[in-house]
């Protein structure tokens, strides 16, 4: 069993039509009880619901200050390598498209966590490109060990690996993993990535489920929004997560909402995503998941990103750069970047912001606890 | 009240039997302000969010230093990890009290009482005053008691519930046959909730979400403070039996003189 299983099932609901027979009473409804389920997610995903914007988001508001509090959790990415094995038709990093390839030495690592650190932020997110070849389980490991002098959480965006291979990093240091399926539509997954490792849609799928095999502390997934139709879309990655949520008790799931973003291949999203429709998704998330984290990155622009924060969100990146070696020689690393962003403000304009809305920014929210102790005989 | 109505853990007196947390507050500067209208002496932070090398985020710096700083190992899944962040408290300077929380439940956030008796009973032998936070059982109650624990802190109802004291009867089970201090932890949402888990006879309370998310966090806690002050007051004076029916005012069975 695993959620392939569970997604064969949930691909043949008729979608149209369950929306279609959504009523105003069905959603005043769902918006009074206390525990939602996959049917509830669904009728607050559907076009009827957006309708019902204001009272999902006081419910979302409320259920994330009574879980959350009035807190944000801060981090940054670091990009250690853009080398990539893969033909996605929207990445950037696609072996398809010509693009300054470069991966950070052991020491470009160090200076890079310096910057990083200088900024106050002790939760960072590494990622790679998807070549093993060029970033190996043992390079990551090894940048770990030079991040672990510098931030109390580290987790990975990387290509999807073995239990072992979780296992091997989680035992150096790492505690989150973040993969996204990027579109749970199996068939348009097989056109999106026509060659490379990452066409081997099952794989991917069921990286999330290793991590969590392999202890990970914390285990994000997502859809890449505009692949596909959001809504159905949306619905498979909170089935997702539910799924993960239930099996893996002691891992703490979330979703990230990322929406597409302009790329050098030039790929054209098939799927309008609106602000409107991002709300809804994590509105509708929120009330599902009570206590899921949902996170938000900078591929949002700043005005956004102020607002989303009342909606349900509880991590929000600062200070970032998709450029390998983008925090520490700015210059000379353009044009090694994943995608544009969106809000450029650094960690002090963040958490300002965060302040002035009424809210704690946490720049550290767990410590690793790996390593020798002195006296210790558990 | 009699004076000496002190409670008592690992030799220390505490007068004021409302603990708090500093979780979920909108800023650690409300933490003084709180701990100065209140009168609240003992206050649990989360090891986790502890900076030390930002003086300007590290929360230790807003608890104002006559407060007992309780510990605790939120974050931990397993024994193993919340013995090492208790050492890793002690280490950093954070005394030898310690709150134990092992949660491997990410969805309703349940206690493991299992892993939390281990814990318990490696950190009381290191001399870690330990109150260990659980579902309430009897069975793992008396187990923290031969473990070593100094109090144990019952749930009344999931973490960040506000829902109040859902777990009553198992909590006054623990309250009539344990002879530790019983300490109500989460769940509750009320200062009357805490006033009647102070009736009952437990020894204090501990509530963060109910005043962090209060609309004014530092009037919550002065109220909570007032309850369980009632609550203890009404338990030391002894509450009137309850009746089903009114004392009647003839006797039905007064021809039997």
């Amino acid at each position: 069993m695993s959620f392939y299983d569970i997604y064969q099932e949930a691909k043949n609901i008729d979608f149209e039509q369950h929306w279609q027979s959504v009523t105003d009473n069905d959603i005043l409804r769902i918006l009074t009880k206390e525990r939602l389920d996959a049917a509830d997610y669904l009728t607050l995903l559907s076009p009827r619901a957006a309708d019902f914007l204001e009272p999902m988001a006081q419910r979302a508001h409320r259920l994330t200050v009574q879980h959350f509090g009035h807190t944000m959790l801060l981090y940054t990415p670091m990009y250690l390598a853009n080398h990539c094995a893969n033909h996605c038709l929207y990445c950037s990093f696609s072996a398809l498209n010509k693009l300054k390839r470069k991966k950070l030495s052991l020491a470009q690592v160090e200076e890079e966590a310096k910057a990083i650190a200088a900024t106050g932020l002790k939760h960072i997110l590494i990622l790679t490109g998807e070549s093993p070849a060029h970033s190996p389980v043992s390079y990551i490991a090894d940048c770990v060990g030079v991040l672990k002098k510098y931030f109390d959480s580290i987790s990975i965006e990387v290509y999807p690996l073995s239990t072992e291979e979780y296992a091997q990093l989680v035992a150096v240091g790492v505690d989150g993993l973040t993969i996204y399926q990027e579109v749970y539509d199996e068939e348009m997954y097989k056109h999106l990535h026509p060659r490379g490792p990452k066409r081997d849609y099952r794989y991917r799928l069921d990286a999330p489920e290793r991590g969590c095999k392999a202890k990970m502390r914390t285990v994000n997934v997502g859809a890449l929004l505009g692949l596909e139709d959001w809504r159905k879309e949306a619905f498979f990655t909170g089935l997702h997560a539910d799924y993960l949520q239930n099996k893996y008790l002691d891992t703490e799931i979330g979703i990230s909402v990322p929406r597409i973003r302009p790329n050098v291949g030039g790929f054209s999203p098939k799927v309008d995503v609106t602000d409107r429709h991002l709300v809804q998704i994590i509105l509708a998330y929120r009330l599902f998941m009570p206590r899921a984290g949902i996170a938000v990155s900078t591929r949002e622009r700043a005005e956004l990103r102020n607002h989303l924060i009342k909606l349900g969100v509880t991590k929000m990146s600062a200070g970032v750069t998709t450029e390998v070696g983008g925090h520490s020689e700015k210059d000379s690393a353009e044009g090694t970047g994943q995608f544009e962003i969106s809000d450029n403000r650094g960690v002090d304009e963040i958490k300002q912001m965060l302040l002035s809305q009424g809210y704690q920014p946490v720049f550290k929210d767990w410590q690793c606890i790996d390593g020798e102790m002195p006296g210790e005989s558990v | 009240m009699p004076n000496n109505d002190k409670l008592i853990i690992g030799g220390q007196e505490i007068g004021n039997r409302f603990f708090t947390g500093t979780g979920k507050h909108a800023s650690n500067a409300i933490i003084p302000q709180i701990v100065e209208h209140s009168g609240i002496e003992v206050i649990t932070v989360a090891l986790r969010r502890v900076d030390l090398s930002s003086p300007q985020e590290n929360i230790l710096n807003y608890i104002p230093k006559q407060v007992k700083l309780l510990p605790n190992t939120s974050g931990a899944r397993n024994a193993q990890e919340a013995v090492r962040i208790a050492r890793l408290a002690r280490a950093t300077g954070c005394g030898n009290w310690i709150k134990i929380e092992v949660i491997s439940d990410n969805k309703y956030l349940l206690p493991d009482n299992y892993e939390t008796v281990k814990a318990t009973e490696i950190l009381a032998k290191e001399g870690f005053v330990v109150l260990p936070y659980v579902s309430p059982d009897l069975m793992v109650a008396k187990a923290l008691v031969d473990a070593g624990a100094a109090a144990v802190m019952p749930l009344g109802a999931p973490i960040g519930t506000n829902k109040g004291l859902q777990t009553k009867e198992l909590i006054r089970i623990l309250i009539d046959e344990i002879k530790l201090p019983i300490i109500v932890d989460a769940g509750i949402g009320r200062p009357s909730e805490a006033a009647e888990a102070m009736e009952m006879g437990a020894a204090a309370v501990l509530a963060n979400t109910a005043v962090a998310t209060a609309k004014d966090p530092v009037l919550m806690a002065r109220a909570f403070c007032q309850a369980v002050e009632a609550g203890r007051k009404a338990y030391l004076a002894g509450l009137g039996p309850t009746r089903d029916v009114a004392d009647a005012s003839s006797p039905l069975t007064g021809f039997l003189d």
